[in-house]
């Protein structure tokens, strides 16, 4: 191939030396993708674009930044204030990091509707998993740099859940400090981190995120494989040339997403709060945590996964990476054949819809101060996310409606066994929130087994079609 | 190579070389890592910063909150009330620890019911023992969001874990032990030095 390239002038030239045109075809221009792509495709492609405009903008920041506990604080002011265009640079940069997790969010869930880690495409999700991972890390570390009161005692909080493992927990947060409380070293450490190490890592996981997704090929929202059916040329019937057909496709939203981006850096730079938080215009102080203290957004539902399990700090630090772990496995615990809730049973439907429902009403609580209403409500919500993945793999097989009833009574009887340990008379107030709060665990699994077992018409799945519809 | 070559390879010589060179190579692996990683361990200059902290208490009036840092972490000194004291013992059955029982939360001589030297000056580190932030100073009674059996103590903000007013912990909540009290001791009737227990433990 090299020698004889079909390609005249320059690009002839680099083909003869570089498979440039047979990776155009492989990705572009003959990589078939199903004609039947929805809204919910774009975000993959969105995903890129944000990382692309936190990797510009985050090596202008760095340029006029300074890694040092000292100078941190200020240098983010004179950014703001001094730097020519330097707000814009700074906004773009954290309004970049709040719409990586939303786009990132649609995309995830997204893969749960289609079922897209399934039929070879497990590895996609990992991937997508180990990004997620990093992504959760690049933003912290992130938050940490401006040196203000949320960076210092959100490291604080986070660096000593290592503190929780036992024997080995104490040596392991020092070691990541670098310094016996959380100081300079910490924070040069964490830039490093931040600026170098973990954008390389991302770029390279979204490279073979994308090489693995071409290999299987994608999903679409009937979770039909459209290798199935290809004519005479070996094209698949219902796929399409990736482009020019999708990259025209994705401009529109990547105008609309640009549109809404910019909107928010321009009259909400902020978010009220939830983007950039207001304690962290106040430099670090390490005699005082600010009175109301909250992650940002994107990581307080599994900050009330941690406040929820309070069986002990190690507990609850497990419970928190645990809701994180469980997502990995999700390949393997859904066994189903069929792929897209379009043609699964309507408590499969409802399954994922709540389970959505419960992820932000977690992450609601997250932003609350505890009291015993939201406290046990926190434990109620993080007792159906873990549920949630149990009811899935229950889910896996229709035809035996008889283990819906089996596994509604074990997750049940573990609902109430919990709620034993843990009633403490005493505690009029806590006692009182889990007399009343149990509905919301037994009702969630009332609707998801107990309806299909009740009703035929809840269990019905639907005939997959041959092709794609419309 | 022919073929008369490639049947005569010696397939055991040729696994022994190979696990010998990834041997090699492990350990030199190792040897490049273990300095990168050391390199992360506190440096000299951020051992030597532990010095004892010497603080005039006289100036602290009855119910005030004053803070201090020592070894990068603040410490409290709160002058208690004849009331609040006449208080702690009703906190004992909503308590994960009364009696102070974790050895590693205080010295011996603050192993008491009201866990300080003298009753009325309570030394504490401002840390939670949850994940280390440094809770809310919340004396009043009985506060709304409190609720009407709190008789004054610490909040923290970050996980909501409450102490009483001798940093012992409540049940039920994040933080597993009672606020460490740092050793300490009285040079004088007025000075406190938080660091060392002057030969007291
Ligand atoms: C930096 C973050 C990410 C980028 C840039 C990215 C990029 C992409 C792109 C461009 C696609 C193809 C277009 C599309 O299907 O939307 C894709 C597909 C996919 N991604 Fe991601 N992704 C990211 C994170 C994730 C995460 C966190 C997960 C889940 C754990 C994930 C799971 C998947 C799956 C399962 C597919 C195949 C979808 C299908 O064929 O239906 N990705 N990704
Ligand atoms: S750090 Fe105080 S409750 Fe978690």
């Amino acid at each position: 191939m090299a020698n004889n390239t079909e390609y005249k002038g320059l690009l002839g030239w680099v083909d003869e030396r570089f498979p440039l045109m047979e990776t155009w075809k492989a990705h572009m221009s003959e990589y078939y993708a199903p004609k039947n792509f929805n809204a919910w495709y774009y975000f993959g492609v969105l995903a890129m674009l944000v990382l692309v405009i936190q990797i510009v903008s985050g090596i202008f920041l760095t340029m006029h930044y300074k890694p040092d506990a000292e100078l941190a604080f200020a240098s983010v002011e004179y950014i703001m204030r001094d730097v020519p265009g330097g707000w814009f640079i700074r906004y773009m940069h954290s309004t970049g990091a709040s719409a990586f997790f939303i786009v990132v969010y649609f995309h995830m869930f997204r893969g749960l509707m289609y079922g897209s880690y399934k039929g070879k495409r497990e590895l996609i999700w990992l991937i997508g998993m180990v990004i997620y991972l990093a992504l959760m890390a690049e933003a912290f570390m992130g938050y940490m740099l401006p040196w203000g009161q949320m960076s210092f005692w959100g490291a604080q909080v986070i660096i000593n859940l290592f503190n929780t493992i036992p024997l080995v927990g104490e040596s392991l947060s020092l070691w990541i400090r670098g310094d016996f409380v959380i100081s300079d070293p910490t924070l040069n450490r964490l830039f490093a981190f931040h600026v170098a190490a973990v954008p390389l890592i991302l770029v390279a996981l979204v490279f073979v995120h994308i090489v693995a997704l071409h290999t299987v090929g994608s999903n679409n929202p009937d979770g039909v494989e459209i290798k199935k059916l290809k004519n005479e040329k070996g094209i698949p019937l219902d796929g399409v040339p990736f482009h020019p057909y999708y990259t025209v496709h994705d401009i529109p939203a990547i105008v609309v997403f640009l549109m809404v981006f910019f909107s928010i850096i321009f009259f909400a730079p902020e978010m009220g709060g939830y983007f950039l938080e207001h304690a962290n215009f106040e430099p670090a102080n390490p005699l005082k945590t600010p009175e109301h203290i909250a992650p940002v957004w994107y990581f307080t539902p599994f900050y009330t996964v941690l406040r929820a399990v309070t069986l002990s700090p190690f507990m609850g630090t497990l419970a928190m990476f645990g809701a994180i772990i469980m997502l990995f496995l999700l390949p393997w615990l859904d066994r189903n054949p069929i792929k897209s809730w379009r043609y699964r049973n309507t408590a499969h439907m409802l399954n994922l819809a709540i389970f959505a429902a419960v992820f932000i009403i977690l992450g609601y609580l997250g932003v609350k101060a505890v009291t015993p209403e939201f406290k046990e409500m926190g434990v109620r919500m993080t007792e159906i996310y873990f549920m949630f993945f149990a009811v899935i793999y229950v889910h896996s097989n229709s035809t035996k409606p008889g283990r819906y009833l089996v596994w509604f009574v074990i997750l049940a009887a573990a609902v109430f066994i919990i709620d034993f340990i843990r009633y403490n008379p005493g505690d009029a107030a806590s006692a009182a929130q889990i007399m009343w709060q149990w509905v919301w665990p037994i009702g969630y699994l009332a609707l998801t087994l107990l309806l299909p077992y009740f009703m035929k018409s809840c269990n019905a799945e639907k005939e997959v079609p041959e092709r794609v519809t419309s | 190579m022919s073929d008369s070559d490639s049947n005569t390879v010696d397939k055991k010589r040729r696994r022994m070389l190979i696990a010998a060179t990834a041997a090699v190579g492990a350990v030199g692996t190792a040897g490049f890592a273990a300095p990168l990683l050391i390199s992360w361990m506190p440096s000299a200059r951020a051992k030597a910063a532990g010095a004892p902290v010497e603080v005039n208490i006289s100036k602290i009036e009855p119910g005030q909150l004053v803070r201090v840092i020592w070894r990068g972490k603040p410490v409290w000194f709160i002058r208690r009330s004849e009331e609040t004291l006449k208080n702690l013992p009703s906190n004992d059955p909503l308590l994960a620890d009364p009696e102070s029982s974790v050895e590693a939360q205080q010295p011996a001589y603050a192993k008491n019911a009201d866990r300080s030297i003298k009753p009325e000056m309570l030394v504490l580190i401002g840390i939670c023992t949850h994940l280390g932030c440094s809770p809310t100073y919340r004396p009043e009674l009985a506060p709304a969001d409190l609720g009407a059996n709190w008789k004054g103590g610490f909040y923290c903000p970050c996980h909501g874990s409450r102490f009483d007013l001798a940093g012992r912990v409540f049940k039920n909540v994040p933080a597993p032990t009672n606020l460490v009290v740092p050793p300490y001791y009285y040079k004088s009737d007025d000075v406190v030095l938080v660091g060392e227990d002057g030969g007291a433990a």
